[in-house]
């Protein structure tokens, strides 16, 4: 697809939206109106700075998208939510430009719309059971249910009308929760709300969780995640960082101890894969995690002023192909790599990321290199990555998760030229709470085990999240937040 | 942000802070370590090994020697300045236990300060504590008398001869080995010090504990970037050390690694030197 420009895509809109009246849109009239693409940063200019890629809709654009939304009776689009929020009654209000309406609906469900509005992979949730994108017979052209989010979010935040949420009297009860990512800080909204004295223990110097350190500036600003977080300080949520529970303090003494009357463990993911092979060790091989820590929450993209280092590679190969990766993949380009590939074992249409990151990604010149998979990592004397075995695949039958299994293609060794490689696989369980806490019980991935209402092994402490779920988006771990926040406001009504 | 209670310079860039720290200083043992940043913005996430504490007064102690950007900044602080974040106490602590033969516990350089309060806790077990340190020359020597304090016999080497043995640790250490058959040998300092210690009691099949300082950002187990390889599997320093058997620990890939951005320090240092607004840095 071509690039088209912010002024193209804003002028085009506002043309079009004189020609429309909103009141007497037949569905006809509403599947006539095209797709409103998502104005961007130049791709040329993008790849050498940290600022937002996708910029936002107009106004005109807003309501053009919300236009086309068919207000189905039965709301499929909710059912793909994780959260479950009134869909078709925030597009309504957008459509109308109320967007004061608009984000007060999706308020009632999602503390984070600003973020979710982002960085949610629609095409897999919301988007998937659009009836409009059934009908096209292609989710990708379903309402672009997130941009509207997105722009409703951001209005509210760029107009000063963010409102603090109504906090209802002092319960007396006190609630712990561990890790300020989405997970927690969705728990710790619902929690307030309901009156609980909450506090979020962060063993980051930031909060926020994977929103500061694992998702880039590019993609989600850090000023955005901050202005989300400070609704709920305003609300009384109280967030204590450099603090490790299990480590700091034993996750028992929260309840024996310190008072606590209810934990929340939101700890997130952990620890990252690796794939056991050869050279894995080698100067130049960062997880992925290591790689957007450094750029993203230690800020050493910028090179003038931030301490930390990262490593400055001209030819780099990403492992993986989920939304981590490319975000890897992208950073790399903007650190000042020459030639970045993404090196996977399947095909595109396997690719767990957003497709909206594809895209962005191959629009910066990101290379793919499918149905590939690195066996050995080569390193020169120094002990420095000089380049990668990989061998190519082929897809056959399908496996458990309905995709097509790839298999090794025989003999079919390459080797690509490089100097870094960031293995992007996903993470294990981080073992500090479990080593530290006899009795919480995790299954054999050291995960932790839950009941339906989120509660583990131990009474009053709840857990949710990638801690739970292994890997899981922002926003099924916010669902789980919030799954967790009912269960313990039920517990504390007792 | 937690307050510096008070400052000693040990040698000429070795200094000690003793920092407020009340939980740390409740939960930490022998072998842990903290994580810091001096000044939040745009500093550096350091780790550095705990070297005491004093639970009653809620205070920890490091040591530290002002080599890099960032413990420089730390060594300009003074009593009543602040750090703006503490985050420990990290990674497992020492295995303490006691046994009928006599524990080694060699230092070398800044490496004598992780040191001191595992040579505590082993004699505060019932051990019999032999430490041996080392320095390059007599003023480079620290915690000589805290080390004397827990130990039963203290064997001191200087590269130079200006004070103790003018000797590698690895000398008295093979001698003991020789002689004394100890139970278990732990050696911290400068990587090739524990490389050697490790080679030196390997023919006589002492168990030796090493404790590793590597890259980290998080120290949670969150990064990898302090990966090791230990026989023929990769182990986190942060969350699996960071004390491992030193003979099976590949001493030459940890140093590779440590010196990852060794290169672009120096390409960093020549940019500045040549940039006439660089002041003092």
């Amino acid at each position: 697809m071509e690039f088209i420009s912010p002024e193209v895509l804003a002028r085009n809109a506002d043309e079009l939206i004189k020609t429309l009246d909103p009141a007497s849109l037949t569905p006809k009239d509403r599947r006539a109106i095209p797709l409103q693409e998502m104005p961007s940063q130049d791709p040329v200019v993008r790849r050498s700075n940290m600022q937002e890629v996708a910029l936002g809709y107009t106004e005109s654009q807003v309501r053009l998208e919300a236009m086309r939304c068919l207000q189905c009776k039965n709301a499929p689009c909710i059912s793909g939510c994780p959260v479950s929020i009134n869909i078709p009654g925030f597009i309504a209000a957008a459509a109308e430009g109320d967007f004061e309406k608009s984000i007060g609906i999706i308020k009632e469900s999602s503390s984070l719309p600003a973020i979710c509005g982002r960085v949610c992979p629609q095409e897999s949730q919301c988007m998937a059971t659009c009836t409009v994108g059934k009908a096209e017979k292609d989710v990708m052209r379903s309402v672009q249910i997130g941009r509207i989010e997105r722009f409703v979010a951001d209005w509210e935040r760029e107009n000063d009308k963010i409102q603090v949420p109504e906090v209802a009297p002092s319960t007396g009860k006190r609630v712990a929760i561990v890790g300020s990512g989405p997970s927690g800080l969705s728990a710790a909204f619902d929690l307030r709300k309901e009156g609980h004295d909450v506090t979020v223990y962060e063993a980051f110097h930031k909060n926020g969780g994977v929103t500061v350190y694992g998702i880039p500036e590019f993609r989600l600003p850090k000023n955005i995640v901050e202005i989300e977080i400070d609704t709920l300080i305003k609300m009384g949520v109280k967030i204590v960082t450099n603090f490790l529970v299990g480590k700091t303090r034993k996750l028992t003494d929260l309840l024996d101890k310190d008072g606590f009357d209810a934990v929340y463990i939101a700890a997130g993911a952990g620890l990252p894969k690796f794939m056991g092979i050869e050279g894995e060790n080698l100067v130049g091989v960062f997880s992925a995690n290591e790689y957007l820590t450094r750029s993203n929450l230690m800020k050493a993209y910028d090179f003038e002023n931030s301490r930390t280092p990262i490593y400055k590679a001209k030819k780099v190969a990403i492992f993986g192909g989920g939304n981590v990766a490319m975000d890897a993949a992208r950073t790399a380009k903007r650190i000042g790599a020459e030639e970045v590939h993404v090196v996977y074992r399947r095909t595109e249409t396997e690719m767990p990321a957003r497709v909206e990151e594809v895209h962005h990604a191959k629009e910066e010149g990101i290379i793919f290199d499918f149905l590939t998979n690195p066996v050995k990592i080569l390193g020169d004397e120094k002990g420095r990555v000089k380049g990668i075995e990989c061998l190519k695949y082929e897809l056959g039958e399908p496996d458990d998760s309905g995709r097509r299994r790839p298999v090794a293609i025989e003999g079919s060794n390459f080797v690509i030229d490089l100097d870094a490689c960031i293995p992007s696989l996903g993470n294990n369980a981080n073992p500090i709470l479990s080593n530290s806490t006899p009795d919480l019980e995790v299954n054999k991935w050291g995960n932790i085990v839950v009941d339906e209402n989120n509660k583990t092994s131990i009474d009053r402490i709840y857990a949710g999240g990638d801690i739970v779920l292994g890997a899981a988006t922002v926003i099924l771990a916010m669902g789980q937040g919030r799954h967790a926040a009912k269960s313990i406001n039920e517990l504390l009504k007792k | 942000m937690n307050k510096i209670i008070n400052k000693i310079q040990l040698s000429d860039d070795v200094f000690q802070m003793e920092i407020e720290a009340p939980l740390i200083a409740e939960e930490r043992k022998a072998g842990q370590f903290i994580i810091l940043i001096v000044s939040e913005e745009f500093g550096e996430r350091i780790p550095l090994t705990i070297a005491g504490a004093d639970e009653e007064k809620g205070t920890i102690t490091i040591i530290f020697q002002a080599v890099g950007d960032s413990t420089k900044e730390l060594g300009k602080k003074t009593a009543g300045d602040y750090i703006d974040s503490l985050l420990g106490p990290l990674g497992k602590a020492t295995h303490i236990a006691k046994y009928d033969k006599p524990i080694v516990c060699v230092g070398g350089g800044i490496g004598v300060a992780p040191l001191r309060p595992i040579v505590e806790a082993f004699k505060k077990a019932g051990n019999e504590v032999i430490s041996i340190i080392g320095a390059r020359n007599k003023d480079l020597l620290i915690l000589e008398n805290e080390i004397r304090t827990y130990s039963d016999e203290v064997i001191i080497c200087t590269d130079d001869g200006s004070y103790g043995r003018k000797d590698l640790v690895t000398a008295p250490l093979k001698e003991i080995c020789e002689s004394r058959d100890p139970a278990e040998v732990v050696a911290i300092g400068p990587p090739v010090m524990m490389k050697f210690c490790a080679l030196t009691t390997k023919p006589y099949n002492v168990k030796t504990t090493v404790s590793l300082n590597t890259i980290m950002i998080d120290g949670t187990g969150m990064c990898g970037g302090c990966r090791v390889t230990v026989g023929d599997e990769t182990k986190f320093v942060c969350v699996d050390g960071p004390e491992f058997d030193g003979h099976l620990v590949d001493f030459d890939n940890m140093i590779n690694r440590l010196n990852t951005y060794k290169d672009q320090e120096e390409d960093h240092n020549c940019r500045i030197g040549l940039d006439k607004k660089g002041g003092d840095r």
